[in-house]
């Protein structure tokens, strides 16, 4: 009975520590010389990482927005730091999206790596039992350890198994968010000597001055916004895309990216709401810019990953936009996003690496004509294609809709402006399409490709029917958020300057 | 007659390793060279003795023996402890490489037991003169010991370099304490702090003698711009002698900066903080970019030595009990990653052959996954990534400096951080980004392997379960500074 009751009622810690531990026994046992006896240890790790979330959806209690599972246990008493976890309706379809898709990435990797399989199966594991731990962590410390040791893997991961440009990419991709990070590491420490804990409830209810709050979200939004990431810090991403393997891609654009959207709901705006507020402007411009701006330059793009990265870029805009207009309509509509895009760009990332597989190119121009040797894999492409541009039916098109409809009552030309996306979006993802699905089959190497093989049929099809059901009944997703939505907009709306003649 | 006893009973730790010293040395006499193991038993032995004295003779109180002069508390007691135990891992790990190159010797191990005996005694200095005496013990045998190679021109000109560099540090140190000698007459900490609490701290020749002392702990330490002599001394001494530099001698070091700046100077607080203000900043930003352009593993480590040596300066310049004790929580990590560093390169060294190169580590994974996981702890420790403990060092040091109100400086640091993190980085990329250059594999003894994969995990469980370590540097400083 008793390791029923730790299941009961330690959810979060089995979700975050048993993909660890899988991920240390597939250190321990695998190796190359056992291919298959590591490959199937590790899927059995993240399948049984996956179920170990599923209480967090059987359990939930919907009608409350506060927190629940909560977990707290003493961890380091000379600074006042904890071991708490909680999570809240925003956080728990992240970490059901990051359980998913560890599950994917490891069967995505089946047949394609064959060199250091155990380090490559256990980087996932761990990485993703350590994510976890950032959407759950409700103490500052704790957050900001497993945001940093999150870094570690992924490094490993695109200096290991990346393409030929890998150790630039992974070392900018390390330095970016650890200088961010640092910053918000100052900040944490600020708000301990204010308030004597490193709980992140007791940072809700602190007080602090209006230069004290700008001070406070400029050190989070340099940690989130490199995340995220936001125009102009964003740089980093192509550039680790490009070079990561196609696991690694999928986890970087699938969670990664929604670690910065959701660390500004859960840290930078709920204890600064009035630098939220007052910079509000100043964030929407960048959304803005990252919407419009880097659609155009995902349009110019020569290779198929790059494009992508810069589409989700274009669409995590959407995210920090539907932030700060500050609606229920529009923060939904974010969090919506946050996870549709977590499907669909793992499913692009995931086309592009069945190409890469068979052609080792990434460039649009070597393919043309695709359809006419792979017509289950166009299928399948048009069809997340068509997501990406937020077709109706698709969940691209939920999250996109609810932002703009929030945008139009709060400004038309915002609105207007975000609205582009709807015709940029389409025309670089489909032309890309166009480029290489369809025409003349030019290249002989194209004319020699086979179809999907089982295994990729079975990702590629779990991956679609996520992408349509989450487009045809979205309440999935808003049942989890309605309420926790309503409470944080209604904790936003409080200011915490100190009044005035006290 | 009692008091003679009491002082004795004191510093029986200390008498175990001065006694046993001489007596290796004796011993070294009559033995044959194959049978002088015993020499590294007897020397281990000694280390565990002194250490078992030291916990057997501890009592939560300060005392005070020899008139004043030496003070036995749980700072010193602890200080000891480390320097003790980490003397004994170093000598786990430089037993192959000495020999193999000819150098283990009786007088190897006696001078670093001289040495240990001398930072016991600076770790116990209540007195000026005591702390001189132990300074001068300690620095005149790690002059002696980084030259132990003699047949070696580039060891002969570190130690050169080393020699005339040190005295010239010790020299200005003792001038310093003269004039404080000469302001207050005394040399007891404890009494200069009370006639400095009573006349007015802002004397120009105090201020001047100040100045003095803290140079000559700058040098000890290597802060910038003190530093010339770290690097060239790193690279010059046998490896087995650099790892001993650069770890154990900081607590003692730590210890006189407590003893002197914390205790007997307490009252010119203000002025030393702005002193080692300025020292930090430039060391985090020397250390840190400077460590770039290495590529020599020895001397990357000593810029990167500089530059830890600039955040434990954030710890005791923020003047509080806090940041002492933050400081020295960052010494410890700084010590365990510091013997695992220059382990690691002993460990890969073979006759003939010295692994310094950062390109000697390409492709470590390949040839020894578990060296180069060991390896990766460590150096992700340096560069303060989380879950290691040299996550927490920072963050002790960090939040003191930033509870004295140095809000920019620690921006500053962090900064400094990140560009030290490449170089760190770029050490574990070598590791597991690119092909070895070479085939064969590591040797090294079963016990040397085992403490430093020890040594190496313990910064990783350090880092998540940190609190016991916090609890004895509280500890320490709490119950020894009031």
């Amino acid at each position: 009975m008793l390791h029923l009751n730790i299941l009961n009622h330690h959810v979060l810690s089995v979700a975050i520590w048993l993909p660890i531990l899988a991920g240390i026994v597939v250190l321990l046992l695998g190796s190359d010389n056992k291919a298959a006896f590591t490959r199937w240890l590790a899927l059995a790790g993240s399948l049984a990482a996956f179920f170990a979330t599923l209480p967090l959806y059987t359990k939930y209690d919907f009608s409350k927005g506060a927190f629940q599972f909560e977990e707290m246990v003493q961890w380091i008493p000379s600074f006042n730091i904890n071991y708490h976890l909680g999570v809240d309706g925003i956080a728990v379809p992240l970490i059901l999206l990051t359980s998913f898709t560890t599950v994917i990435v490891v069967i995505a990797a089946w047949e394609v790596i064959t060199k250091n399989i155990a380090q490559y199966m256990a980087a996932f594991l761990i990485m993703s039992g350590l994510m976890i731990g950032v959407f759950s962590a409700l103490d500052g410390i704790l957050y900001y350890v497993f945001w940093e040791a999150m870094l570690i893997p992924m490094f490993l991961v695109i200096g290991i198994w990346g393409g030929v440009n890998r150790v630039y990419a992974t070392i900018k991709f390390f330095l970016y968010t650890l200088l961010g990070s640092l910053l918000m590491l100052v900040a944490f420490i600020f708000l301990f000597h204010k308030t004597g804990s490193f709980e992140v409830t007791d940072y809700y209810q602190l007080p602090l001055s209006l230069n004290e709050q700008i001070l406070i979200f400029m050190a989070f939004f340099m940690a989130f916004a490199v995340k995220i990431p936001m125009w102009p810090v964003h740089t980093w991403l192509p550039d680790a895309h490009v070079e990561a393997p196609t696991g690694g891609s999928v986890v970087l654009a699938a969670i990664m990216l929604k670690l910065g959207g959701y660390s500004f709901l859960r840290f930078a705006m709920p204890i600064a709401p009035d630098a939220a507020h007052y910079l509000s402007g100043f964030m929407i411009t960048l959304s803005l810019i990252a919407i419009v701006y880097i659609a155009l330059v995902a349009l110019v793009q020569k290779d198929m990953k790059k494009l992508i990265a810069y589409s989700s870029i274009s669409h995590m805009g959407f995210v920090t936009l539907g932030f700060f207009i500050f609606s229920q309509l529009g923060l939904e509509g974010a969090i919506v996003q946050m996870i549709s895009h977590g499907f669909i760009s793992a499913a692009m990332f995931l086309c592009v690496g069945v190409l890469y597989d068979r052609m080792h190119s990434r460039q649009i121009a070597d393919y043309g004509g695709v359809v006419n040797t792979m017509p289950i894999f166009a299928a399948f492409m048009v069809l997340f294609a068509m997501a990406n541009s937020g077709l109706p039916g698709t969940s691209g098109f939920v999250g996109e809709f609810m932002v703009i409809l929030a945008a139009v009552k709060y400004n038309f030309w915002v609105a207007f402006l975000a609205a582009t996306t709807l015709i940029f979006g389409a025309a670089y993802t489909l032309w890309m399409v166009k480029r290489v699905f369809y025409g003349d089959v030019a290249n002989p190497k194209v004319a020699e490709l086979k179809d999907l093989n089982r295994r990729e049929f079975l990702i590629l099809a779990v991956l679609a029917l996520m992408v349509i059901g989450f487009g045809v009944y979205p309440k999935l997703i808003t049942d989890f958020t309605h309420v926790s939505a309503m409470q944080w907009l209604d904790h936003m709306a409080i200011s915490k300057l100190p009044v005035a003649g006290l | 007659m009692e008091n003679i006893q009491f002082d004795l009973m004191a510093v029986l730790p200390e008498l175990t390793v001065l006694c046993m010293a001489m007596f290796i040395l004796l011993a070294d006499l009559f033995l044959k060279p194959k049978n002088k193991i015993v020499i590294y038993g007897l020397a281990q032995f000694t280390l565990f003795a002194a250490a078992y004295f030291t916990v057997g003779t501890h009592t939560p109180a300060v005392g005070y023996a020899f008139s004043g002069m030496f003070v036995d508390d749980t700072l010193s007691d602890v200080l000891k402890l480390m320097i003790l135990l980490g003397t004994s891992v170093m000598f786990v790990y430089t037993r192959q490489y000495m020999q193999l190159r000819n150098m283990f010797r009786g007088e190897y191990y006696a001078l670093v037991l001289f040495s240990v005996l001398g930072m016991m005694i600076m770790v116990s200095g209540q007195s000026m003169l005591t702390i001189y005496i132990g300074l001068e013990l300690l620095s005149l045998c790690l002059y002696s010991l980084v030259a132990l190679d003699r047949d070696s021109a580039k060891s002969s000109e570190a130690a050169m370099k080393y020699f005339v560099l040190g005295a010239l540090a010790s020299g200005m140190l003792l001038y310093g304490m003269s004039m404080i000698y000469g302001m207050t007459g005394s040399l007891n900490l404890a009494e200069i702090t009370s006639v400095l609490q009573e006349s007015s701290p802002n004397n120009p020749v105090l201020i001047l003698g100040l100045v003095f002392i803290v140079a000559g702990l700058a040098f000890k330490f290597g802060a910038v711009p003190f530093q010339m002599w770290v690097p060239d001394v790193y690279q010059g001494a046998p490896t087995s002698i650099t790892m001993l530099i650069g770890s154990v001698p900081k607590f003692a070091a730590f210890a006189i900066a407590i003893r002197l700046l914390a205790q007997g100077l307490q009252p010119l607080t203000a002025d030393w903080q702005e002193m080692l203000l300025i020292m930090a900043v430039l060391s985090i930003t020397i250390g840190n970019i400077t460590a770039i352009a290495q590529t020599n593993l020895k001397r990357m480590l000593a810029y990167s030595t500089i530059s830890h040596i600039g955040f434990l300066l954030f710890g005791l310049m923020s003047g509080s009990l806090n940041g002492f004790a933050s400081s020295l929580f960052y010494i410890s990590a700084y010590v365990l990653m510091t013997l695992a560093g220059f382990g690691m390169i002993l460990l890969l060294s073979r006759k003939g052959f010295e692994a310094e190169h950062l390109d000697d580590l390409k492709g470590l994974n390949q040839r020894s996954p578990w060296t180069a996981f060991l390896m990766l702890i460590t150096m992700f420790s340096m560069a303060g990534v989380p879950p290691t403990i040299g996550f927490y060092a920072k963050f002790t040091v960090l939040q003191a400096a930033l509870q004295a109100g140095y809000i920019w400086a620690v921006v500053f640091a962090v900064l400094m951080a990140v560009i030290g993190a490449f170089y760190y980085l770029r050490v574990v990329k070598l590791m597991y980004f690119d092909a070895p250059q070479d085939s064969l594999a590591i040797s090294a003894p079963y016990d040397m392997k085992f403490i430093l994969s020890i040594n190496a995990v313990a910064l990783l469980a350090l880092g998540l379960m940190p609190q016991t370590l916090m609890n004895i540097c509280g500890a320490a400083i709490g119950r020894s500074l009031q």
